[in-house]
């Protein structure tokens, strides 16, 4: 286990998935379940250049706490780390990766997968997509933490 | 009382500022101070209906109560990931 390595971050370097997935590994664990979003090349019919993410990096490393936490009253045994990137991230490049640790692959794959879907949801944090002829934010949905609906979708898609 | 505002993405460039000191009533909420907000920018008024508000790096409701030196941030809809 690297000591130190932070469980959720937002940083301006590049996102190492072994790293994260170091955050959370333990001795008890016999899965350990890796998501990394990429940035890709093209988005709603557009060449897509690079994406500038900003976030509000102090409530973006809350959230994903908070997201952790809600995953822990489904999957107790399951840990997660969360890392996000800010500022220009190429296409190819990696825009967030999340470990998820767990005694057995079921609850892994699934703790992971209900994170990302939470992340897209709540952390406040915007892309700014570049792409060939122009720029545009990029907004999805309004963040609301304390909205049932939405989480339940979320343990709905992790659960599928 | 004073209080910081902090815009995000599509807000920070409507209102072409990410901070913010403003000087607004005691018992203002933070929906109050989106309203001044809208006052001294209108084009935010848009964004109304479709934004998030935190208070001091939490999130929180229009009808928080605001007290003096409180951080308080509108976050258009969000697209992490």
């Amino acid at each position: 286990m690297a000591l130190g390595e932070p469980r959720m971050t937002v940083t301006s370097e590049s996102l190492d998935v072994t790293a994260v997935a170091a955050a959370v590994a333990g001795a008890c664990d016999g899965a350990i379940a890796t998501f990394v979003g990429v940035v890709r090349d093209h988005n709603a019919g557009r060449h897509v250049l690079w994406l500038d993410y900003e976030a509000y990096a102090p409530l973006a490393v809350r959230t994903f706490e908070h997201i952790a936490a809600e995953a822990a009253t489904r999957w107790p045994d399951a840990r997660l780390a969360i890392h996000h990137r800010t500022g220009r991230v190429d296409v190819g490049e990696a825009s967030v990766a999340i470990a998820a640790a767990s005694p057995h692959r079921a609850d892994a794959f699934a703790a992971c997968r209900y994170a990302i879907e939470r992340v897209k949801q709540v952390a406040p944090i915007w892309k700014h997509e570049h792409f060939e002829g122009g720029e545009v934010w990029i907004e999805g949905a309004t963040a609301d933490p304390a909205d049932d609906e939405a989480r339940t979708l979320a343990f709905a898609r992790a659960c599928t | 009382m004073h209080v910081t505002i902090r815009l995000f993405a599509r807000l920070r460039e409507v209102a072409g500022a990410s901070d913010l000191t403003r000087t607004i009533p005691d018992g203002s909420t933070a929906g109050d101070a989106w309203q001044a907000l809208v006052a001294e920018f209108p084009a935010l008024g848009d964004h109304t209906s479709s934004i998030s508000v935190a208070v001091n790096e939490e999130y929180a409701k229009p009808a928080t109560a605001l007290r003096d030196g409180d951080e308080v941030a509108f976050l258009p809809p969000v697209s992490g990931g």
